[in-house]
């Protein structure tokens, strides 16, 4: 941790355990992080994203008891846990719901980070960790989603994993290679499974260093200036963790309500017809979301420039750090630059309609302007309008910026 | 601010804090049910805990081995030579006492839990070609336990009687276990 | 605090009655192209429905007296048939239906496969309670040799593989879409599935009708069905008025048969429906003090302390 301890060990036994593995050290620590007393509520995303990794996790190890990925009895063992096994049914659309508002999350968060520069100095590590668990958690849900083997299930392993063969040369074999065999079969939805599995181990370490990260260079906030006095900060424990808390339970409420209500919503109905190899459905779409990645792949008419512009659209987030040239973190005092920025958002969700809409005509124009702006947010607007654009007066410190430059002098 | 004020503040407080940690404590104990719940054995397999035989072609002298929550389940169609000495033998010592009628709801049919009362091997005697052992019930291959033709234990390591499950006759041919 | 929450509660109410509008105007606009079925309402529908055990009961002896001769219902066992929720029927019921229709089973594999005599033939016995619904034919290529190449679909979860929207409209216009996703959401719209069955049952046409798209002409052996995806569909019509006969005297017409075999296959699909709302309707209420509780102990650690 970088900030300093508060923790004084009181009786023998607490003295005698931190002198040989200061664990107590370490949460107490750990709690009592200064955080900026200025924090809205788009905060609170990141411990309701830990919330639903633990959500996943617990339901994920209880689904891997009953089911079986084989393919003449995976759909039918999943239909098991949903009809037969005691609490089945909640506890298998816990955790296909949860994979969704996983996702609705993360994006909350990644925009929350977009909005407020907290790619910037000195949180780049943080960052680039963050784009490295939205991956993993991409392939998580892409994999969880083979393994009910349904028609959309069987379909959308085939797509995407063909999207390897666009690789030159190598692309076949990578594909025979990712199959085990000559197209999505047993072998796939086998090793697909062990994957499934494995991706949250990696998924949940890495969430360590995000946090670890963060301990080290400490929240960003809304007016995106460094901690200076003294009452800018608060102990996280427990005036945030509470914060943290109470956004927790309304997230869950919506979260529940879909669980318990609407289990479906977020689903395809083809994923409840059986996998078939010889029938393809006349419409497929990806987990929604993929879409905008999707569209992004569809708007390009060459199958490999189409792969690499897809994973391009992803990477390139991980530079932002750089990309962005402005030495003022926080839209709130760049009024072009946030212009552009809800431009962005809005691409974004365009782009999400256009993926689950058919390829042709007017689309695919509209999918190519969009893919246009995605790319040029990032590589000449960010650059440009760090060097032109003309920037509010930032606030002299946290407190400043809460409380207002009289009360401030006021109160001295 | 007076102490009398700060003191109900401070109980207020108190409340509240307590108030949520206990609803949210209920919530998560409540919570933490269906995660073992879901463990227990499933609608399915408990559909399958009670069976029905239809004994009718198992002959006098015959076997049949059935399966029951996945342990077999030995049901025997007893001579008479056997069911007479089974009876015969209900006050000799055995280190299981029981006798023969307590073991049986019709004399002909003895029911049991093909499962060695040992380590939970599987005795033969079921088929004519078995070795029965010193009894002429079932033997236990795995450490030698000799069962008698009411399944009681007679010689061996085995310290319990072949178990009897719970059945009851339908009608006259058709016997549910469980 | 409040300020900020009330001009954020204020331009998310604006931004939704805004794109509602705006949907209502486009949606208008775009009426008139394509088919339009309307959706029905029913008993399970929303956050306190629940599934009505008569109308279950009067779905199976629909599905028993029409459609068992085809579609095949794999995943359910006899024993379904009794469990709560669904219809209810009581156990020694369903035993004396068994009997007296003279169902005999293929004795359930086991982890060995399949069990067999002492001869090594597959052998079958009377069905019993914890038997799955038997199949009409032995395996997908009886089905279709037996119904000219066209393979009856499995009823098992059919009432959640198929939709309204998916089949008939694709995805509309933007702000329909949008609109349609926020109706869904509010509305608690799942009742796709029987929507589709109840459409695709009341409407077939004995000739092809006038507004069939241009070009139709009807295959050989096949069916018009406005509903249907091509329209061309294989399956004779099932239902008609008076085709099965109610044991509760409900009167028997084609609606009504058309109704109860959705509401059934709904069911067959999500056993567990009343029992999941009902939960989910405690989850919720536990959900909603908790997040006042710790609302008043977020308040009362900020109290001191401007932010």
């Amino acid at each position: 941790m970088a900030h300093e301890s508060v923790y004084t060990p009181n009786s023998g036994i607490e003295k005698w355990l931190d002198e040989r593995l200061p664990i107590i050290r370490l949460g107490v620590d750990f709690m009592a992080m200064p955080t900026p007393r200025n924090l809205n509520y788009w905060w609170t995303f990141g411990g309701i994203l830990f919330f639903f990794l633990m959500v996943q996790i617990i339901t994920g190890i209880i689904l891997a008891m009953h089911y079986i990925p084989h393919e003449s009895m995976a759909f039918d063992s999943v239909e098991h846990i949903v009809r037969d096994v005691n609490w089945g049914d909640m506890l298998q659309n816990m955790h296909s719901n949860g994979a969704s508002f996983f996702f609705i999350a993360v994006y909350i968060h990644i925009l929350r980070g977009m909005y407020y520069g907290s790619y910037k100095a000195p949180r780049e590590m943080l960052w680039i960790l963050g784009v490295i668990i939205y991956v993993l958690m991409m392939a998580s849900g892409f994999l969880g989603y083979v393994l009910p083997w349904g028609q959309m299930s069987l379909w959308g392993a085939t797509v995407i994993t063909n999207l390897f063969s666009a690789i030159p040369f190598v692309g076949g074999a990578i594909t025979e290679l990712l199959w085990g065999g000559y197209a999505v079969g047993q072998p796939t939805l086998n090793r697909f499974f062990s994957l499934h599995y494995l991706m949250p181990l990696i998924l949940f370490a890495f969430v360590g260093l995000h946090i670890w990260a963060l301990h080290v260079v400490g929240s960003n906030n809304p007016d995106g200036i460094e901690i200076k006095l003294k009452e800018d900060s608060l102990p996280f424990h427990s005036y945030f963790s509470m914060k943290d808390a109470f956004a927790m339970v309304l997230f869950a409420m919506i979260y529940v309500y879909f669980v318990f209500f609407m289990p479906d919503y977020m689903g395809h109905p083809d994923n409840y017809v059986r996998a078939n190899p010889m029938v393809t459905p006349p419409h497929i779409v990806p987990e929604w979301y993929f879409l905008p990645f999707y569209a992004i792949l569809r708007a390009i008419p060459d199958k490999l420039f189409g792969v690499i512009f897809m994973f391009a659209a992803i990477a390139i987030v991980a530079f932002l750090p750089w990309l962005d040239t402005s030495r003022v973190r926080s839209m709130r005092y760049r009024p072009t630059a946030k212009l552009f920025f809800w431009g962005f958002v809005a691409t974004g969700l365009l782009l999400g309609y256009l993926g689950a809409k058919p390829a042709e005509g007017g689309y695919v124009i509209a999918s190519r302007i969009l893919t246009a702006y995605w790319f040029l947010y990032f590589i000449v607007a960010l650059p440009l309008l760090g060097w032109t654009q003309k920037t509010k007066t930032l606030p002299g410190s946290i407190t400043e910026a809460v409380l207002g430059k009289d009360a401030m002098k006021n109160n001295k | 601010m007076s102490a009398k004020h700060e003191e109900d503040v401070v109980s207020r407080r108190d409340f509240l804090f307590l108030g949520a940690g206990a609803w949210a404590a209920v919530g998560g104990a409540a919570a933490i049910w269906p995660f073992v719940d879901q463990m227990n054995p499933d609608a399915s397999t408990k559909a399958l805990a009670s069976i029905e035989v239809d004994i009718t072609p198992v002959q006098v002298g015959q076997a049949i081995t059935v399966l029951w929550r996945g342990k077999p389940v030995f049901i025997r169609h007893r001579t008479a030579e056997e069911i007479a000495a089974a009876e015969k033998d209900d006050e000799t010592a055995m280190p299981d006492p029981q006798k023969d009628g307590d073991r049986v709801q019709k004399k002909e049919w003895l029911i049991l839990v093909g499962v060695c009362t040992h380590l939970g091997c599987v005795p033969g005697g079921q088929k004519a070609s078995d070795i029965r052992g010193d009894f002429g019930g079932w033997f236990c291959p795995c450490h030698g336990s000799h069962y008698d033709n009411s399944g009681r234990i007679r010689k061996g390591p085995a310290p319990l009687n072949l178990a009897v499950p719970s059945y009851k006759f339908l009608t006259d041919t058709v016997v549910q276990i469980g | 605090m409040t300020v900020k929450f009330f001009k954020l509660a204020s331009g998310f109410v604006a931004f939704t009655a805004g794109l509602g509008m705006l949907s209502s105007v486009v949606m208008a606009a775009g009426d008139g192209g394509g088919q339009h079925f309307a959706k029905q309402s029913w008993s399970f529908g929303g956050v306190f429905g629940r599934y009505d055990q008569k109308q279950l009961r009067r779905g199976f002896e629909v599905y028993k007296g029409v459609c068992t001769g085809c579609h095949s219902m794999n995943l359910l066992s006899y024993r379904n048939l009794t469990q709560p929720g669904g219809p209810e029927y009581g156990e020694d019921y369903i035993k004396a239906m068994l009997k007296s229709d003279e169902v005999e089973v293929n004795l359930p594999h086991n982890d060995e496969g399949e069990i067999v005599n002492e001869d090594g033939d597959l052998f079958t016995r009377p069905a019993a309670l914890s038997d799955r619904i038997k199949k009409p034919y032995a395996n997908d290529k009886a089905a279709m040799a037996a119904n000219g190449g066209a393979l009856p679909p499995d009823f098992s979860v059919i009432g959640k593989a198929r939709a309204m929207h998916a089949n008939h409209e694709g995805i509309p216009g933007l702000f329909t879409w949008v609109f349609a996703l926020v109706k869904d959401v509010v509305t608690q719209y799942q009742e796709g599935g029987p929507d589709y069955i109840y459409t695709l049952m009341t409407n077939y046409h004995e000739t092809v009708p006038e507004n069939a798209p241009k070009d139709f002409s009807l295959p050989e052996g096949k069916h018009y069905n406005a509903a249907f995806p091509g329209h061309a569909i294989s399956m004779a019509p099932p239902l008609s008025d008076g085709i099965v006969d109610y044991t509760d005297g409900t009167k028997a017409t084609l609606d009504q048969h058309a109704k109860d075999i959705s509401a059934f296959l709904m069911w067959a699909a999500e056993p567990h429906l009343n029992a999941r709302k009902r939960r989910g309707f405690m989850v919720l209420i536990y959900l909603a003090i908790l997040s006042l509780l710790l609302y008043g102990v977020k308040r009362k650690i900020w109290e001191d302390v401007k932010h």
